[in-house]
């Protein structure tokens, strides 16, 4: 969604010689970066005392067979490994610590704020070099896996414990409200109606973690982890073209990273159906202390006012503030909310798909 | 207690979070200017500008930082001959300045494009119908309010960029503090978990303050609306 009608907001449908300013500018643009682009294959075919970065020499060793089948693909297979166990146990990690922090008692409470907010803020890096040196002194079997796959789980399973947080918090209160009126304990509540959605929401952003995760598995290589990474630089010290083999396996990173990208864009809509917290993540992934959120202000800019006379629309619920962060995972934006008048409610599940021809409608 | 202070005596701790610190500030200077060209690009009526800006938004967002920090060393200096300085340290410690700057910038033009998103339209509608021309309402309207109600995801970036300075270890930078651990981890394994908790308290310490301060400042520039 939205990149062009975002930016199609600042400037005016341009007239003819707006048109040609912009064609003109254009070229320019272009042109420069085809010149810089050319500077960065004159640089590679030619580097100050160094041999040409594009003979077939050195890539032929970097894009073979053997290449492929004994450094890339087993360093692959290692990435992807450690990443999939990484995100099971993230899940599961989350889940208990999310949970944990949701309920009743106090003392549980706390326990797993300390734990998440702790794991939140010590680099993954220190993790791995920690665990790794232990696991090597416990003589425990494959100490440099277990180092990668044990520091991912904690830090990305904090972060998806602030996700089910957040999407506890972002639940619209009548959901609570309903299940208490129905007899439901707190914790029956919380359990059977409120994490079950807040999973749901959670999904997409969840998918976007996936990609750090993978991203983060290359720290590995780091603590000898023989994953894509460590694998490329052992072929590229082999026949000195490390510059080939890393483009190799950054490609290779890319494709993955972009394609979980892509699916997680594509979930929201699907998890919409499900949940009625927002499904739509937010560019990077909440982990300051404290969290302020942005989705309210977000949602508020991206509803398509209608202009000129016409009722303005208020909303019934927002998702947390900006504006009053204290407590902010339980205001309740209830400006102008008239009960008489339902036609000028806006319902939050439908904003998120139809807000744009809305907007376009009512002018 | 006596394994901390001797620890804190033949080890320079607090040095080598001082070369992290260093690495985060310079970082986030080259990356917030960095960013902001590329939200300008990418908000800008010029089809190239746009493409290119999300380009390098899509591709630094989908690498990892660890593989862009052992090119900066093993392929932009060492076969590219690309340097900053004749003394190694230093030319590690700009290489590796170099390499979270580039990874950096990524995420704060995807903060500070959702701090656009945050912007209502009547704001750019309000502003063309006053005649303010593309860089005018870009400059004057849209990026003053986008900054503050982008506080929240940039301070975020912060926090993600002073963790990942620790990276820097795989740019061959020996002073900052993973190197260190493992160094200090290496000569006194029997101290091993005393070690951890210094590293990882001291990340905890610097990180609270950041934290704070963004949920105080967000709150206090948000544009009430």
């Amino acid at each position: 969604m939205g990149n062009s009608d975002e930016s199609s907001l600042l400037f005016d449908q341009p007239g003819p010689k707006g048109l040609k300013r912009i064609r003109i500018i254009n070229w320019v643009a272009t042109i420069l970066f085809v010149v810089v682009l050319v500077l960065i294959v004159l640089r590679l075919h030619n580097p100050p005392d160094g041999e040409n970065q594009l003979s077939w020499e050195l890539w032929k060793p970097a894009l073979d067979g053997e290449a492929w089948s004994d450094f890339y693909l087993p360093g692959l297979w290692a990435t992807l490994r450690a990443a999939f166990l990484a995100v099971i146990g993230s899940v599961v990690f989350g889940l208990v610590f999310g949970i944990g922090r949701l309920l009743p008692s106090r003392i549980v409470q706390g326990i797993c704020a300390i734990v998440i907010e702790f794991c939140r803020a010590v680099p993954v890096l220190i993790m791995m070099i920690f665990f790794w040196r232990a696991f090597a002194f416990l003589d425990l079997p494959s100490p440099s896996y277990w180092a990668v796959v044990i520091s991912l789980v904690l830090y990305n399973g904090s972060v998806v414990a602030e996700l089910i947080r957040s999407g506890v918090g972002n639940l619209p209160g009548g959901q609570h409200e309903a299940a208490v009126a129905l007899g439901m304990t707190r914790t029956q509540s919380l359990m059977s109606i409120e994490v079950p959605q807040a999973i749901y929401a959670m999904l997409p952003a969840a998918v976007t973690q996936l990609v750090v995760v993978l991203k983060d598995t290359a720290l590995g290589s780091i603590i000898m982890y023989t994953d894509l990474l460590q694998e490329s630089r052992r072929l590229g010290s082999m026949y000195f073209n490390i510059l080939q083999t890393l483009v190799v396996a950054a490609v290779i990173y890319f494709i993955i990273c972009w394609l979980l990208s892509r699916l997680a864009e594509w979930l929201p809509v699907r998890m919409q159906q499900h949940t009625l917290a927002p499904t739509e993540p937010e560019p990077v992934a909440p982990i300051a202390i404290m969290d302020p959120s942005n989705v309210n202000q977000i949602a508020v800019a991206k509803e398509g006012r209608p202009l000129g006379g016409s009722q303005r629309l208020y909303h019934v619920h927002h998702r947390g503030t900006n504006a009053r962060i204290h407590g902010w995972r339980r205001t309740r934006y209830v400006q102008g909310y008239d009960e008489t008048q339902p036609q000028s409610q806006h319902v939050p599940a439908e904003h998120h798909m139809h807000h744009r021809s809305k907007g376009a409608g009512g002018r | 207690m006596e394994g901390f202070i001797s620890l804190f005596r033949s080890y320079n701790i607090p040095g080598a979070f001082l070369v992290n610190i260093e690495l985060t500030l310079w970082a986030a200077l080259f990356s917030t200017v960095l960013g902001l060209i590329l939200v300008m690009m990418r908000i800008s009526p010029v089809s190239s500008l746009r493409k290119v800006s999300a380009g390098y938004v899509e591709l630094f967002k989908n690498m990892p930082l660890t593989i862009i920090m052992v090119f900066m060393v093993l392929g932009a200096f060492a076969q590219l001959k690309l340097s900053f300085s004749d003394n190694f340290q230093t030319n590690f410690f700009w290489l590796a300045a170099t390499g979270l700057s580039l990874y950096t910038a990524a995420f704060v033009a995807e903060s500070l494009r959702s701090g656009i998103n945050t912007v209502p339209k009547g704001q750019a509608e309000a502003a063309r119908a006053m005649g303010l021309n593309f860089m005018q309402s870009a400059t004057l309207i849209i990026m003053p309010q986008a900054i503050r109600g982008s506080v929240a995801p940039l301070g975020n970036t912060l926090i993600a960029l002073l963790k990942n300075s620790t990276v820097a270890a795989a740019a061959s930078v020996a002073t900052e503090t993973s190197s260190l651990m493992s160094e200090m981890i290496e000569f006194r394994p029997d101290v091993i978990i005393q070690i951890f908790l210094i590293f990882a308290m001291g990340y905890v310490i610097l990180i609270l303050p950041i934290g704070i301060l963004t949920t105080y400042l967000s709150n206090k520039l948000a544009v009430r609306r």
